[in-house]
Parts: structure tokens; C-alpha cells; sequence
């Protein structure tokens, strides 16, 4: 191996990182605030490449139906709840209507916009749109009334969520893989190494999320919310923040982050409905880094995936994934020499 | 599920009513599921089939097994209760293999949709309809040595496709004693993102020609990355990327790219002289006819060869035992193997009772990419 094989995979190796950054922020972000390890994670990554596809061929996507449905169901079950506990018939109808409001503005323009062919950004944002408020419903039909279950509970909920999705994915994109076009098709050349526009988007987007979710923990009334309840849930209660609240948002931003990173990937990879799984799983390998509680060590966790994973699979293709996940095992081995805790649950 | 309810139905209906000499043909397909887009144009040319064939009528129940090995035995079982004459299927691998104990053990001959590979001495009931990776080897190694190529860079995927391929395609080199070389040997999984460090070892190798061994939309990728990298030699494709999907997505990297396949899917471009012309034409306008331009589809093919070889065994088999009895099962088995050169639209068919993968090597065809449509090498 020479200077320029070593620069260009380390360069291949920090945008797959780059990636599993934004995936690993989500995964730390839903576990500290929801104490939820969400593993269907990488799942809204592969709806919001194949969305974008199914869009780009002029067709009205599935998880458009998905939102309606789960929207729908969410409102019934609100409703259902509301009455039950002997709320004004009027104020349980206005939440209903207030829970399928959105849904259905989005799913009414995605129609509309399906055919019309626009432009490759504004399909991106609408899919954007479109998968967003998926993690919120998740949130509130699989987890909400379980809320203060064990750990081992939820994780348990999040692998049926995790068959659930992939099973409505492959109902709803086939079995056949799509990829996206590029957004920017821009080549750049540095010594041996081809910079594509695709690759400097990826950059760019990973940061300026990364800038924009610190600023969001750090200045804005929601983010210290969350943080509060990341930190004493019962406490934060007692303060009046809404954890209820809190779970959704949390969910609604890690559908976000997901859909994002799939549009990042999509133009450099073929997608497929259960691709996101892998990806997802390699950025819960670099939330671990992190002990699923530090944002800045996940980043250098998933920088670290990227690179053992574009290294590895250089020296021993057959070993690359062998090689991802065995190095959980020595940093979960230090974190609990380094600081022993005993199970709060 | 409706459509598995519908088919139980059908299938309760029949062994509640049925004339007790028709021909019973069970066939476990996976219309549902991952693979699903091999059992659902298999479905549609058995469709096409003949009622009838040596005066018996075929009585042919097709049973969803989800492309899950569970589901497969489970029909597979109920097949062998019901004491049908013939099993096929599944078009998945997994699910074929899972099923060919039962099938076996109950001594009921069982054509495969798949190119599964069985343990020595465990196929003594099982038929292959698809081609095996070493005559498709054949053809390339073939095609290959037309061209001068004397080094191959092999990236595959790692599982049993990849591995079998590398395995036949070395093995058919040196038993074919071309001097073509494998000299680098790089792996990769149909949901990695990215093959950038395989794509870099393979063109600092720099073989005279790239072998691809992958599925369907799952081929583009790893073409792309070896462009990418600036690789000038040659690429070959196995015939599970012979799909339109390869161009959908691979676009103007994949020109020039040169695919093995099985004759049927660009039957009118065959040479005159190839042996399956007339068959593969006549397989393409009949199900074309019947399922829209277009639809032709290797899958679809492997339905009507099969339809094929049942009409050349049972009028055999109808003269030594009656439908229904073990004595038929095992004379359809010997018909089989003793049905002698049987042309088909995917190639020519011999099966032995040595060999039960049929083809010879008459049957891979190279197919060029030429502005995003094949053409015949």
C-alpha cells in the first residue's frame, strides 16, 4: 500500500463515517432521552433513498400510504384513549383532526407533486416531508404506552418494529434495489484523489447538522427539554417538561436525521429495502463507542467505523464486516473496566 | 396470504374430487417474499401450460412458500401426503434445497427452479431446470480466451453464489486447459455500501478482464466502482445480472459489458444455427402474447422448459406404470435420464443418471451491452 491508496481509502472511509455519524447522534440522542435502542434506525434510511427513487419515476411512493395509515391509526387510538379517560367529546376530536392534519397535507401534495417531474431538491425536501413525521407516529404507536418499561423491553420492541418496517418496505419498493441520481455531479481532482460532489454534500450536510443539533441542545428551549429529561426523566417532569412530549420530538428528529442520510447515500450506492439495517447497525457500533451517552466520542466512534471498515475490507474483503463488529468488543470491554456501573432498571 | 388461501382451497378442492389417473404436479413457488421476482413470472408461464399431455390430465398445484424454507418443506410435505407425481420448485435456493430431503425421502422426482447444489449422493431424485455455474463458466471462459484474456480479477458477492462461481469457473479453466488466471479474488455484500477498497486492490492488480459475480440491481454497484477507478479492461457479468436492472441502474458505465445469459430472453437475435431458436422464439411470442411485449423473462423460461421435458417423460413413463403409483414416480425418474438430447429454449437438455444439471454447454450465450439494450456477441 502507497500514499495514495492509503489517502483514498482513508477518504472513502470518512464519508461512509460521516454517515455513520448522523445515525450514530440518532441513536444516542432516542436512547438518552427515551432510553429506547432503536435498531429500526437504519430503516428510515432506506425509505428516504427509495422514496426519492419512487418519486423520481413520477409515481406516488408507499410510505405516503404508510403515513396515512399510521397517522389514521394514531388518531383512532388518541381518540379512543381521550374518551376513555371522559375527556369533552370536542377536545378529543380536535387532537384527532390536530394528529391527521399534517399527514394528510403532506400526503395530498405528494400526490399532487408525484407526477409533475420537479426538480431533483424539491423532490428531495418533499421526501424529506414525507418520512419525517413517520418517526413520531412510530414513537407514539410502539413505545409511548410503554414509556416506562425496561430497557430490555423496548429493545425488544424495536426489533418487532424492525421487522415490521422492513417487511412494509419490501411491500411497498419490491425487491429490486433503486439509485438515486446525484445532486451535484461535479468532479474535483487532488493528486490521486477524485473528490465527487456527491462526497462534498455528504460533508457538508453531516456538519452542518451536527452544528445545527448543538445549537438546538445548547440555545433553544426544546433541546434543553430534551436534554433535561436525557438527564432525570422524573425530574424533568416535575418541571413540567412533557416527557410524552419529549419522545416524540426525539422520534420525529431521528426519522429526520434517517431520511436525511438516505438521501446522502443514495446517489453513491444502490439501495435496497433492507439495506438500511447495516448501515443503521454500524452507527449503534459507533453510538457504543460513545457508551450511547457522549455525541462528540460517537463522532469519532463512526469515523473510526468508516475507516476500519474501508481499511478492512481492502486487506480481507471477506472479513469487513467480521472485522466492524469484533471492535465493539474490546471497547465495550474497556468501558466497563474504566467506569463499572451497576443496572439502574 | 389471499392468494395461499385461494390455492389451499384449490388444492382441497382437487384431492376432495379429482379423477384418479390425472397427473398430479405440485409446485412450491415463492410469490411472495424477497425472491419473489423469480416465482411470479414462473407462476405466469406455467399458466401457459398444457392441459393435458399423453391423454392424462395435468392436475398442477402451485403452493406460495413466502421464499421461506419453513413454508417450503411444509408444501413440500403436504405434497408427498397427497402422493403427487411430480414436485417442483422453489425458484429460491434456499427454499429448493431445504425441500429436496422430503421430496426425496417420499421417492418423488423433483425438478428445481434453482441452481442449488446438493451434498454428494443427495440429488439422486433432484433435477435442475436452470444452468449450472460451470457451463456458464464454459461460455465465458470461452469468450474470454477469444479475446486474449489471460488474467481475471474476480468480486463477488460472499456467499454461495460468489463462492460456487469462483469455484466452477476455476475448475472449468483448468478441465477446458485455457491459460486463463485468476489473480485477484475480492468480496463484497449485496447491502455494502460501498466496494471503493475492493475496486482499488482489483485495478492495482490490473487483470486483463473483471468477472462480477451478482444479482440483479445488485451488479451495478461494483461495476460502477471499478470505472470509477479508471479500470479500461473488460467486464463480465454472470447471468443473474442478465436483467434490465443492471442498465437502470448502472446507466452509461455498463456499456460495453459483457453478460452471460441463457438464449431465451434475446431469442431473436440468436444465430440460425443456435439449437433453441425455434423454441426460445416460440416460448417469447407465446408468453408475450399473453402477458404484454416485453414481459419475456429467463424465469418464464425456465416454466416452459419444463413444461417441455414433462411432455418428452410421462407418454415414456405412461407405458410402464399408471399415475398415482410409486412405479410411475420411479419410471418418470428413468425417463428423465434416459430422455436423451431434449432442446428446450434456454439450450439442449441431457440429463444422466450421473449428471442431473442437464444442460450442456451449448446453452450460455454472451450478450454485450450496446446502448443500454443487449446484443449477441
Amino acid at each position: 500500500m502507497d500514499f495514495s491508496i492509503a489517502s483514498i481509502l482513508a477518504l472513502d472511509g470518512v464519508t461512509n463515517g460521516a454517515v455513520y455519524a448522523l445515525l450514530a447522534t440518532a441513536t444516542v440522542l432516542l436512547f438518552a432521552v427515551t432510553r429506547v435502542i432503536f435498531i429500526p434506525q437504519g430503516e428510515f434510511v432506506a425509505y428516504g433513498a427509495l422514496t426519492l427513487a419512487v418519486l423520481q419515476t413520477g409515481q406516488v411512493p408507499g410510505t405516503v400510504w404508510l403515513l396515512l395509515i399510521m397517522a389514521a391509526v394514531a388518531a383512532v387510538v388518541e381518540a379512543v384513549d381521550g374518551l376513555r379517560q371522559r375527556r369533552p367529546v370536542g377536545l378529543v376530536a380536535k387532537g384527532a383532526v390536530l394528529t391527521l392534519a399534517v399527514p394528510l397535507v403532506i400526503a395530498t401534495v405528494a400526490m399532487v407533486a408525484a407526477p409533475m417531474n420537479l426538480p431533483l431538491v424539491v423532490q428531495a425536501l418533499l421526501t424529506l416531508a414525507i418520512v419525517t413525521p413517520l418517526g413520531g407516529l412510530t414513537y407514539r404507536l410502539a413505545y409511548e404506552s410503554l414509556a416506562d418499561a425496561t430497557v430490555l423491553v423496548l429493545l425488544i420492541v424495536s426489533v418487532g418494529v424492525h421487522f415490521a418496517l422492513t417487511g412494509v418496505g419490501l411491500l411497498f419498493f419490491g425487491a429490486e434495489g433503486y439509485r438515486n441520481p446525484s445532486f451535484w455531479d461535479e468532479r474535483f481532482n487532488a493528486g490521486p484523489l477524485m473528490l465527487t460532489g456527491q462526497t462534498v454534500i455528504i460533508f457538508l450536510a453531516s456538519a452542518a447538522l451536527i452544528v445545527l443539533l448543538w445549537l438546538f441542545f445548547e440555545r433553544s428551549l426544546y433541546g434543553k427539554a430534551l436534554r433535561a429529561t436525557a438527564v432525570n426523566r422524573l425530574g424533568a417532569r416535575l418541571m413540567g417538561i412533557s416527557t410524552v412530549q419529549a419522545g416524540r420530538l426525539s422520534f420525529t428528529m431521528a426519522a429526520f436525521i434517517g431520511a436525511l442520510s438516505g438521501l446522502l447515500i443514495g446517489p453513491t450506492t444502490t439501495v435496497f429495502y433492507d439495506s438500511g439495517f447495516l448501515i443503521g447497525l454500524k452507527g449503534f457500533v459507533a453510538a457504543v463507542f460513545g457508551g450511547l451517552a457522549s455525541y462528540p466520542m460517537a463522532l469519532v466512534g463512526a469515523l473510526g467505523v468508516g475507516l476500519l471498515e474501508s481499511f478492512g475490507s481492502f486487506w480481507a474483503s471477506s472479513f469487513k464486516e467480521v472485522i466492524v463488529f469484533t471492535s465493539i468488543l474490546p471497547v465495550l470491554l474497556w468501558r466497563s473496566l474504566r467506569d463499572p456501573h451497576t443496572e439502574e432498571d | 396470504m389471499k392468494l395461499t388461501k385461494t390455492l389451499l382451497a384449490l388444492a382441497a378442492l382437487w384431492a376432495a374430487g379429482a379423477a384418479q389417473a390425472d397427473i398430479n404436479i405440485g409446485i412450491s413457488l415463492p410469490l411472495t417474499g424477497p425472491a419473489n421476482g423469480l416465482g411470479i413470472p414462473m407462476q405466469k408461464g406455467i399458466g401457459l401450460w398444457p392441459a393435458s399431455i399423453g391423454g392424462e390430465k395435468l392436475n398442477v398445484v402451485v403452493l406460495d412458500d413466502g421464499s421461506d424454507p419453513t413454508k417450503g418443506v411444509q408444501n413440500a410435505k403436504r405434497f408427498v401426503t397427497e402422493k403427487m407425481d411430480i414436485v417442483m420448485g422453489s425458484a429460491a435456493t434456499p427454499v429448493a434445497i431445504a425441500m429436496s430431503d422430503t421430496v426425496a425421502e417420499a421417492a418423488t422426482p423433483h425438478f428445481m427452479f434453482s441452481p442449488a447444489v446438493l451434498q454428494a449422493g443427495k440429488d439422486s431424485w433432484a433435477f435442475r431446470l436452470p444452468q449450472s455455474n460451470a457451463v456458464m463458466s464454459h461460455a465465458m471462459l470461452k469468450h474470454m480466451s477469444k479475446l486474449g484474456v489471460k488474467t481475471v480479477g474476480f468480486l463477488g458477492y460472499t456467499d454461495a453464489y460468489g463462492e460456487s462461481w469462483l469455484k466452477d469457473f476455476q475448475a472449468e479453466a483448468a478441465a477446458m486447459g485455457v491459460p486463463i488466471k485468476v489473480i485477484a479474488t475480492e468480496r463484497f455484500a449485496r447491502t455494502d455500501t460501498a466496494v471503493t477498497a475492493q475496486a482499488l486492490k482489483l485495478t492495482s492488480a490490473n487483470p486483463d478482464a473483471v468477472l462480477i459475480v451478482a444479482s440483479g440491481s445488485g451488479a451495478a454497484m461494483p461495476h460502477k466502482a471499478i470505472i470509477e477507478r479508471g479500470y479500461k479492461g473488460k467486464v463480465y457479468q454472470t447471468h443473474a445480472a442478465a436483467t434490465r436492472d443492471l442498465m437502470r441502474i448502472g446507466g452509461k458505465d455498463v456499456e460495453g459489458a459483457y453478460v452471460v445469459s441463457g438464449p431465451c430472453v434475446i431469442a431473436e437475435q440468436l444465430p440460425d444455427a443456435h439449437p433453441s431458436k425455434k423454441v426460445a422464439i416460440d416460448f417469447v411470442q407465446k408468453f408475450e402474447k399473453a402477458n404484454g411485449p416485453g414481459s419475456r423473462n429467463q424465469f418464464a423460461g425456465h416454466a416452459h422448459d419444463a413444461a417441455l421435458v414433462l411432455e418428452k417423460i410421462i407418454p415414456m413413463a405412461l407405458k410402464k406404470a399408471k399415475p398415482g403409483t410409486p412405479e410411475f414416480r420411479a419410471a418418470l425418474k428413468d425417463a428423465t435420464e434416459t430422455m436423451g438430447r431434449t432442446v428446450v429454449s434456454h439450450g439442449v437438455l441431457t440429463y444422466s443418471k450421473d449428471n442431473h444439471w442437464g444442460f450442456t454447454t451449448e446453452t450460455g450465450v454472451i450478450l454485450k451491452v450496446v446502448n443500454g439494450d443487449w446484443k449477441v456477441e
